[in-house]
């Protein structure tokens, strides 16, 4: 019996790793969604000179369960009027495409090996990969147009039309800005962007699309902030000015979709800026340089010792078992890659990554706490006026800089 | 392989559901919605025929339909939009100031 | 049953349902969304036959620019559950017969049709974006500038039709 389930793993290994890796992805994600939270409330309300969430658990780091908790066991009304199949349609819908563009993101270079099989790290790798999360994104604007729509109110009607307006005008200088990187890559896979920033890895961070194409990322960068509702683009939902936008109707889980739906893409954001800008997963020290490869210890095993003795001095008993022991963990792990090298190697794609990722991450959340809102005709004339024309001007220089270099 | 029929069917079915819509419906943005199932239709077929025949010049051709779908939509909106103020109705059987 | 053979009757199912439930539904943005789901559907089945820049561009294009432009009309126009008027009765006699005939007269053109179109298509050759962009820009780099013009054209056409008039916006 053992051996005919053995081949019945072996037939459709692809099937099931990509299954086992699905389920990873979305329950890694969603962790992560949560975190970001915590991770926000506490960056800008520090921004503010004031502490955040620190009751709920050490530091504040239960806060996400209670609130996941919260929204969970929360009335859930259906206003009077509204348009029942869009009104439940519209939060799956933001979710889904949310969540299905992570699929597309690639992790990590090399391919290792479980059970004789090679497992690539990232569910899938496609051709077109970028145009497909282009397609993503078009298909999010009716996640917040048929919410506002459907919610039959005066306010997410408005909030909803100026949020899909903005984000329609944007998705144009987003996929004007990174024809430059196109260019240089030949090619829509992400793994391909990576790979051709791999072949000057010698220079580390020079090899990097951001010095070419500083302009193209700027103009990405400002346009997804846009695409993702996020301040300063956020006229249509900020709650000074709109109630609170297109999910003023929407109450317990469902606007916990919206919320995990927003903060997804600004996940997917931060990583297609990793990906496509600054290298992915390539290290910025040159390759020669192979003493680098224990950095992820060197930055584990003090930030570990740090919570460790923070935790001792923690005020509730609760801290005082909790941190310790988060803390332990921590530095056993940062020592564990100092001893086994195999784990090092494989770790420093995902770490660099990653690094990246929670790095833009923190602008994303430092631009929350610093500036103000755009006014909604400022928006849309910033985006028509300003942006594409220099997206276009950088599709031209870059076009007309490669043909002469006669790549 | 998917043999080419296949894919000509459903592009007749798609364009025969779309002029069923064309002629049913009285809302005029339904009516511009069914010329909408009709170009993919077409759209279906020629992109299985460029299968078919390993000639790229049918998927170029979609791209073009796409565009100039792209341009009749802007315009037809701004027609209806139009229409919607002039007679306070979507219907399309109240735009019948030229009959006789 | 192969595989591709299963995705292809599933698309199909997909397409067809959403094309019946284009004309089934009385408010517009379901017969929209409905709209949407056939778009979708058909990217599905260009990813299967190997367009896949056709796909993407279907998706982006279509699913995420002019659908959205109709569903903002839907919207700003409050249009609402059709009426039920009783003025042409030519169209509910004559209707669903024209249609059958239309489709059987298809399907007898195909059924009779050349040696070539009903054998088995080619082994899927995957057109990858680079030989289709070459196509796009050195054979058809005509048309495709024109296609600019159309685009301005419409452009200006559509501010032109929905402006307010100028009366109105000095009040």
């Amino acid at each position: 019996m053992i051996d005919s389930l053995t081949q019945f793993l072996n037939e459709h290994w692809d099937v099931i790793i990509s299954l086992v890796k699905i389920a990873l992805i979305v329950f890694i994600v969603l962790t992560v969604n949560a975190y970001l939270t915590w991770f926000e409330r506490k960056v800008v309300a520090h921004m503010q000179s004031r502490w955040g969430p620190h009751r709920v658990g050490p530091h504040g780091l239960l806060q996400p369960a209670a609130d996941g908790l919260k929204f969970l066991l929360k009335e859930d009304p259906t206003p009077n009027g509204v348009d029942k199949f869009t009104y439940y349609l519209a939060p799956l819908m933001a979710l889904a495409l949310a969540l299905t563009s992570i699929a597309i993101i690639p992790f990590g270079p090399d391919p290792i090996v479980v059970f004789g099989h090679k497992v690539y790290l990232g569910i899938v790798d496609l051709n077109i990969g970028l145009l497909a999360l282009f397609a993503i994104t078009a298909l999010s604007v009716y996640g917040v147009a048929l919410a506002g729509w459907s919610s039959n109110s005066k306010y997410p009607l408005l909030g909803g039309l100026r949020s899909s307006a903005q984000m329609v005008s944007y998705e144009l200088a987003l996929t004007m800005s990174v024809v430059g990187v196109l260019l240089m890559a030949g090619s829509f896979s992400l793994r391909d962007i990576v790979n051709v920033q791999a072949l000057h890895a010698d220079r580390g961070i020079f090899g990097w699309n951001i010095f070419p194409q500083i302009l193209g990322f700027l103009c990405f960068f400002t346009a997804a902030v846009a695409e993702t509702n996020r301040v300063p683009f956020d006229l249509p939902e900020a709650e000074s000015e709109l109630v609170a936008g297109f999910h003023t109707e929407y109450s317990s889980f469902k606007f916990a979709m919206f919320f995990i739906a927003e903060y997804t893409s600004m996940i997917t954001v931060s990583a297609l800026c990793a990906i496509m800008f600054f290298g992915g997963w390539l290290s910025p020290f040159p390759t020669t340089w192979t003493f680098t490869h224990y950095l992820p210890s060197l930055i584990l095993i003090p930030f570990g010792l740090w919570v460790i003795w923070d935790g001792i001095r923690y005020e509730t008993i609760f801290g005082r078992i909790i941190l310790p022991g988060v803390g332990t963990v921590i530095t056993i792990i940062g020592a564990a890659l100092i001893a086994f090298p195999v784990i090092n190697e494989f770790i420093q794609g995902p770490f660099w990554l990653l690094s990246k990722i929670f790095v833009f991450l923190f602008i994303y959340v430092w631009m929350r706490g610093t500036l103000p809102r755009f006014r909604y005709d400022q928006l849309m004339s910033f985006g028509w006026k300003l942006l594409l024309p220099v997206s276009l001007a950088n599709v031209v220089i870059t076009a007309t800089i490669i043909m002469l270099r006669g790549h | 392989m998917i043999p080419t029929n296949y894919y000509l069917f459903l592009s007749a079915i798609l364009f025969g559901l779309g002029v069923v819509a064309f002629i049913f419906r009285r809302n005029i943005i339904t009516i511009f919605m069914s010329i909408e199932l009709m170009l993919n239709a077409v759209n279906l077929a020629f992109v299985a025929f460029s299968q078919a025949w390993n000639h790229l010049s049918g998927q170029v051709f979609v791209l073009f339909v796409i565009v100039v779908a792209a341009a009749e939509a802007a315009v037809g909106l701004g027609i209806i939009i139009l229409i919607q103020r002039n007679r306070q109705s979507l219907n399309v059987e109240r735009v019948d100031l030229l009959k006789l | 049953m192969n595989v591709p053979l299963i995705v292809f009757f599933a698309l199909a199912a997909i397409a067809v349902l959403g094309a019946v439930s284009l004309i089934w539904q009385k408010h517009p943005i379901h017969s929209a969304l409905s709209l949407i789901v056939v778009m979708v559907a058909l990217a599905g089945l260009y990813l299967l036959m190997g367009a896949e820049f056709v796909a993407a561009v279907q998706i982006i294009v279509y699913g995420g620019a002019i659908m959205v432009l109709f569903v903002f009309v839907i919207m700003l126009l409050n249009a609402g559950a059709e009426e039920r008027t009783s003025f042409s009765s030519l169209a509910k006699f004559a209707g669903v017969p024209l249609a059958a005939a239309l489709l059987c007269t298809l399907a007898a053109l195909m059924l009779t049709s050349h040696e070539q179109v009903q054998t088995a298509a080619q082994p899927g050759v995957t057109a990858p974006t680079k030989a289709l962009s070459a196509q796009l820009f050195q054979e058809f780099v005509y048309p495709f500038e024109l296609t600019s013009f159309l685009i301005l054209i419409a452009i200006i056409g559509a501010m032109v039709l929905a402006q307010r008039d100028r009366k109105e916006s000095h009040l």
